[in-house]
């Protein structure tokens, strides 16, 4: 193997990782978009897509497609309940206030999962098959294609809601400027609304897809989070393809971290790359947008 | 939507989410049913007399709850059922075994609260367990100063290396896992290895014994590569490794990430054989590895092959029993953590019934132990080694379809 082949590799296996680091990224900018708020129950999200699917198959028998189909549903009223139950009875509080309601929440999701499903790993099958792929001397397996391919899926269906679909541009006019938008008649509380259930759709869409390639437990959440987290604040938060490109980055550089640098450091690697992006250039993270006044 | 309506949303929505919660939750893998351990063993005519007097007492603390309850749990049930069973055929010498268990939920301070309230209080004659390295060597010294035998099921060398009076241990250690390895590869002529170890106390301690004893074996690291144990996708530690002339990949580790070391290595399709640590010898890893699980080559305790085993294997016939009754009793395979707190409890259970029933008699009586077959291996104590077994305590194993298969 040499090592133009060797790098190959570890692009591709980035690409894999950092297209679910891009799903999960675009939920936490569907979020902050529509509220200001950085949901930091997005990877309990995914985490809850890859088990509901993996715990319905086991408990009913279901084909893998209906039980992805309940486990996005189901994920998806989580994130509406955690909207009814959490966020809107605390409406009016600050920002800060609001973000830290998301990581109790985490914790509460976390806590009830580990609970009901125990501490186990479960196990997703691949959707079509393990046999690898070989792309110009790499291999990748089926399943990244799939997460490729969710990423890309998901990415234009947000598109085309936001540009095209009156509910995305509501969502947006919040987001630009929520006084007006309320005076043209736009409920901002459903938007919010709206949005973490988008947010928790994407988040299982993420988890569902990962699932076969890493299996699935009830705190996979944290770190995925995480990771969605930083692939948010590398591509620009808020920023939809800022968001794929940090995920798909994020993903490369710690492939390759690990690959020519050391595995040892490979986690390190990519959050001082973070922070160095950051360093140089802060204000497409925290300058681009209103503060918590609504 | 009214003011009502609006106040109870929130209310329905949890019930709905708790109705759709219990229905997936119908599921799970746990036993439905957990029979009353009671009638494991029915008792026997004739020589079964309900045991009176004075109960012998032995103190068992495990991780029943909490992170490492994989191992606890099945370390309790064990212990329970060895109480019932012994109880059932007459007690020791006419007098009942009572094992009063703890949680120590994994934690260095409720395992310390605990054996003292055992020792105290309850004035065990030994203890057995804890689950945990970390748990037991924070009662070490408790349990040296109150003079009450230990036997712990806590794998880590430091338990037992140096000697303490009073501790013992009998899982098998990772030393005697890599030196089974090294006289496996040695066998086939292999000489040059690969690790790819865990970041975590278990790989690290693993990559040691590795290191250490890989010139004895005769056998060179070519490459070194770790992974942490939240890490998803390792392919590229793999291929640094598929870049060298190592003829064999050694994986260290626990958990779920094996299980996607084996998948990564099917994908890059690499050629050169994977050995794993005795650390994945459970069904959950090939569950979870699927076909890449074929072909993984791992030490192992005998119990997951017992049926392969000769006949003239003097652990042979116990591991078939124990994992009858274990299943039987619980509606779960055995597993080796269950195995250690069965060993741990026969120790003290021997001791006893050779008349040792004080504390020092009993630590005595272990302590010239020789030629105990239990479920991890042969033990064979003595004044030098509180850890009772050697590499023979291992067999090396394959996965074929999906199976456990004795090598050799």
């Amino acid at each position: 193997m040499t090592l133009a082949e060797q790098i190959w590799q570890f692009f591709l296996s980035g690409l894999t990782t950092g297209g679910t680091y891009a799903l999960i990224a675009l939920g936490f900018s569907l979020v902050y978009n529509a509220t200001g708020v950085i949901n930091f129950a997005q990877g309990e999200f995914v985490m809850l897509g890859g088990m509901i699917t993996a715990a319905s198959m086991t408990a009913w028998g279901l084909p893998l497609w209906s039980a992805a189909l309940i486990g996005i549903a189901g994920t998806t009223l989580v994130g509406i309940a955690l909207d009814r139950a959490a966020i809107r009875p605390a409406r009016g509080a600050s920002i800060v206030v609001l973000i830290i309601i998301t990581v109790g929440a985490s914790i509460f999701i976390r806590g009830v999962a580990g609970i009901i499903w125990g501490p186990d790993e479960r196990v997703v099958p691949a959707f079509s098959g393990e046999a690898p792929i070989g792309i110009f001397g790499a291999n990748i397996t089926p399943q990244s294609l799939w997460v490729l391919g969710a990423t890309l899926v998901t990415a234009i269906a947000m598109w085309l809601t936001f540009e095209y679909t009156v509910i995305g541009k509501a969502m947006r006019a919040c987001a630009i400027n929520p006084q007006a938008a309320r005076l043209c008649g736009i409920e901002l509380s459903r938007m919010i609304s709206w949005s973490l259930a988008l947010a928790a759709a994407i988040g299982a869409i993420a988890g569902i897809v990962l699932a076969p390639i890493t299996m699935t437990q009830y705190n996979v959440g944290t770190m995925l989070g995480l990771k969605g987290f930083c692939a948010a604040m590398l591509g620009g938060l808020g920023n939809g393809l800022g968001a794929i490109a940090g995920g798909l980055l994020l993903g490369v550089l710690e492939a390759l971290g690990a690959g020519l640098i050391s595995s040892q450091y490979k986690d390190a690697i990519a959050f001082v790359v973070l922070i160095a992006v950051l360093l140089v250039r802060p204000s497409g993270i925290l300058g681009g947008r209103r503060g918590g006044e609504e | 939507m009214s003011d009502v309506t609006r106040r109870l949303w929130p209310l329905l929505m949890l019930l709905g989410l708790g109705v759709l919660a219990a229905l997936v939750a119908g599921c799970p893998k746990e036993p439905e049913v957990v029979a009353p351990i009671v009638e494991v063993v029915p008792p026997e005519e004739g020589r079964s007399q309900e045991p009176t007097g004075e109960p012998l007492k032995i103190g068992g603390i495990f991780a029943v709850t909490g992170p490492a309850s994989a191992l606890g749990e099945p370390e309790a049930d064990t212990a329970r059922m060895l109480e019932e069973q012994i109880n059932a055929e007459g007690g020791i010498d006419g007098r009942p075994l009572q094992i009063i268990i703890r949680d120590t939920k994994g934690d260095e301070t409720e395992g310390l609260a605990a054996v003292k309230e055992l020792v105290d209080r309850e004035e065990v004659l030994a203890i057995v367990g804890p689950s945990r390295s970390g748990t037991t060597l924070g009662i070490i010294e408790t349990v040296e100063q109150a003079e009450v035998p230990l036997v712990s099921c806590a794998a880590a060398s430091k338990i037992t290396n140096p000697v303490k009076t009073w501790v013992f241990s009998t899982p098998q250690s990772d030393a005697d896992a890599v030196t089974r390895i090294y006289g496996y590869l040695q066998d086939q002529d292999i000489t040059r290895i690969a690790a790819l170890t865990a970041s975590s106390g278990y790989g690290i301690a693993g990559l040691e014994q590795l290191e250490e004893q890989a010139p004895d074996a005769g056998l060179e690291i070519v490459a070194k590569e770790e992974f942490a144990d939240t890490d998803t996708d390792m392919t590229a530690q793999l291929t640094n490794i598929k870049g060298t002339d190592a003829q064999v990949v050694i994986c260290w580790g626990i958990g779920p990430t094996p299980s996607l070391v084996a998948k990564n290595v099917a994908q890059l399709q690499m050629e050169i054989p994977l050995i794993m640590s005795h650390g994945v010898a459970n069904a959950r890893f090939i569950e979870g590895a699927g076909d890449a699980a074929n072909g993984v080559i791992l030490p192992a305790g005998r119990l997951i092959v017992a049926a392969q085993l000769p006949d003239d294997d003097p652990q042979k016939a116990l591991l078939l029993d124990y994992a009858k009754q274990y299943e039987d009793a619980f509606g779960k395979p055995a597993d080796t953590f269950g195995g250690h707190a069965w060993d741990a409890v026969m120790l003290v259970v021997e001791a006893m019934r050779a008349g040792a029933t004080d504390r020092a008699a009993i630590r005595d009586y272990i302590e010239q132990t020789e030629g105990f077959a239990g479920i991890g291996g042969v033990f064979n104590f003595s004044a030098d080694a509180h850890y009772g077994l050697n590499p023979e305590a291992f067999v090396m194993v394959e996965i074929v379809d999906g199976a456990w298969t004795l090598i050799e």
